[in-house]
């Protein structure tokens, strides 16, 4: 085949950005080959992390998250519901996850992304697997009224590894909640506004203040490519489309396997990737966790 | 240790398989891939319809509550590829038909995930610029659905004569509380475990040449995962305690797979199983 040949003569005239678009892969073996990426970035890092939390003030709880400049928007609205036969105090979590076109020029109007239900799945099967939410504090009157708690992820800027800054953002969006305070009203649950908290004597509260969830094993996740004998933490989105071989591992705080996804892919994974792969996350975990921290202090100073 | 089973099988067992080839005539290669027995129980439910609910025994559920069973179509190399795949390659197309109900998330990532795993066992340079389609219909669903549409999928693909690589054999492995793995979980099973994984790996190498020459990293090709989705927090521990169950066990399905196929080969008058 003509093309590693006709490669290797261009490579000394073309410049770099007309190389990168003509023979990707060749462009990242280069580098690889020095244990090193086209960002700087040394194979085992991760892009800048960031999260700020109340990004939506109208919602019950919200946080923006970005992992380099993949950014996710996450906002929880919650409302009153009765609750299913099956489970009379447990309330419900409802997670969607939307790519709308600002996202990414893959997606257009009008014809849904295909990751962006997968997403979704992955998401709700993950933070129900963690038990990081307790669906029984969800419950208001038992068998008669519980909470549904409404999580909307909006991806903004779509640039790899998608699925760890939705988790990321749905998170931070869930410490953020503020359960809102409601009372009984002729046995029907009334919203209260925050006037009218000290004027009503008559309506019984019937969670006195605004409280948060006490969560559970907290999940954090980090997407790794593996390519040859190269582990890649963190992709771009660059990345995930020349090498296509993603391995997504979720671990919570007591290092817990929450979940671990690698949808196929050209290359397989043995013994001592899965390995290198979970040890990778869990340097990635406690990272993660000290920045969670640090949003939730900042937030509560204000 | 030792974990009792409602269907009174040991940990290491699976429900006995079933594959038939070639049932549908119009597509271009179909396969039905079942996990479990169904005629036993439907003898006990027509006797009990029978008697209870006699308006409707002409309508009563044939279909016993043992089994796992996906039919899969093959039509392709058709002209062409979609809008985002690359034409460089052939593209996979999957659709995922489940018993009831609307298609929505679930079946997408099913979807998804099938066709990424099939991706990867094809030879995708061979025939450019042309689709494949592949489509699973669940006929039964009672644990492991997402192991038994891959074996089904595969096996329709040979059936075809597309190309590959490799097979990949899925298999579905549950871990319980006190670390104890069982595999081939039927529905309640997996409800009730801690967590469970399905895991897909490339089908056992038969050949004449040294063992020496089919290691990778100090591993036999075969015991690579092509695939693995998990439900369920379980400790590092334990998945990789799935994982050498799952080795194991998908040797044993290689050879099944390898004999249901080889008795497909023209030429041989007996009948398929």
């Amino acid at each position: 085949m003509g093309l590693p040949n006709a490669s290797e003569d261009l490579s000394s005239e073309m410049e770099v950005d007309a190389f990168r678009r003509l023979f990707p892969l060749r462009y990242f073996e280069r580098h690889l080959a020095e244990s090193i990426r086209p960002d700087a970035r040394p194979l085992s890092r991760a892009r800048d992390t960031t999260i700020s939390m109340g990004a939506v003030a109208s919602a019950d709880g919200s946080a923006l998250a970005k992992i380099g400049s993949t950014t996710m928007l996450a906002a929880i609205k919650m409302e009153v519901m009765t609750p299913s036969l099956e489970s009379p105090d447990e309330g419900c979590v409802s997670i969607d996850f939307h790519m709308p076109p600002i996202c990414s020029p893959l997606v257009r109007p009008g014809r849904p992304a295909e990751a962006a239900p997968v997403v979704a799945k992955q998401l709700s099967d993950t933070i129900s697997s963690s038990g990081m939410i307790n669906l029984k504090e969800l419950s208001l009157v038992g068998g008669k009224a519980a909470w549904m708690v409404y999580l909307d992820i909006y991806c903004l800027d779509a640039d790899g590894a998608l699925f760890d800054a939705a988790l990321l953002s749905a998170v931070a969006a869930f410490s953020n909640l503020q359960i809102p305070t409601v009372s009984l009203d002729d046995g029907k649950i009334v919203m209260l506004p925050e006037e009218q908290k000290e004027e009503n004597s008559e309506k019984e509260p019937v969670n006195k203040e605004k409280r948060k969830l006490t969560l559970g094993g907290i999940p954090f996740s980090l997407t790794c490519i593996l390519h040859k004998n190269y582990i890649l933490a963190d992709p771009t989105s660059e990345e995930e489309s020349i090498m296509e071989t993603l391995v997504t591992v979720v671990l919570d705080s007591s290092n817990q396997l929450v979940s671990l996804y690698k949808p196929g892919g050209a290359v397989l994974a043995y013994t001592s990737a899965v390995q290198d792969c979970i040890a990778l996350t869990r340097q990635r975990v406690k990272e993660l966790h000290q920045i969670l921290e640090e949003a939730i202090s900042g937030m509560e100073i204000d | 240790m030792e974990v009792d089973r409602a269907d009174g099988r040991n940990p290491n067992q699976l429900r006995p398989l079933a594959c038939s080839c070639s049932i549908l005539h119009r597509a271009h290669g179909s396969a039905s891939w079942s996990q479990g027995f169904r005629f036993i129980q439907t003898s006990h439910f027509y006797h009990f319809n029978l008697f209870v609910f006699t308006s409707k025994c002409y309508f009563c559920y044939w279909v016993g509550s043992g089994d796992t069973k996906v039919l899969a179509a093959v039509y392709g190399p058709k002209a062409g590829t979609k809008k985002n795949e690359n034409p460089e390659k052939a593209s996979i197309e999957v659709i995922w038909k489940p018993r009831t109900g609307q298609i929505g998330k679930p079946e997408k990532e099913y979807e998804i995930i099938l066709k990424r795993t099939l991706q990867s066992i094809c030879i995708l340079t061979i025939n450019p610029n042309t689709t494949t389609s592949v489509i699973i219909q669940v006929v039964h669903d009672d644990g492991a659905l997402l192991p038994c549409a891959i074996n089904a999928a595969c096996a329709a693909l040979v059936d075809a004569g597309i190309p590959m690589k490799h097979l990949a054999v899925a298999i579905c492995c549950c871990s319980a509380e006190s670390g104890y793995c069982i595999l081939d979980p039927t529905k309640l099973e997996e409800q009730k475990m801690k967590g469970f994984a399905y895991l897909v790996f490339p089908n056992s190498i038969l050949s004449v040449l040294p063992e020496g020459s089919s290691l990778v990293q100090g591993e036999p090709m075969e015991h690579g995962i092509i695939t693995s989705v998990t439900h369920g927090a379980m400790s590092v521990d334990d998945y990789f305690h799935c994982l050498e169950r799952g080795r194991a066990a998908s040797a044993k399905l290689s050879d099944f797979l390898r004999r249901s196929l080889q008795s497909k080969l023209p030429g041989d008058l007996s009948k398929a199983e």
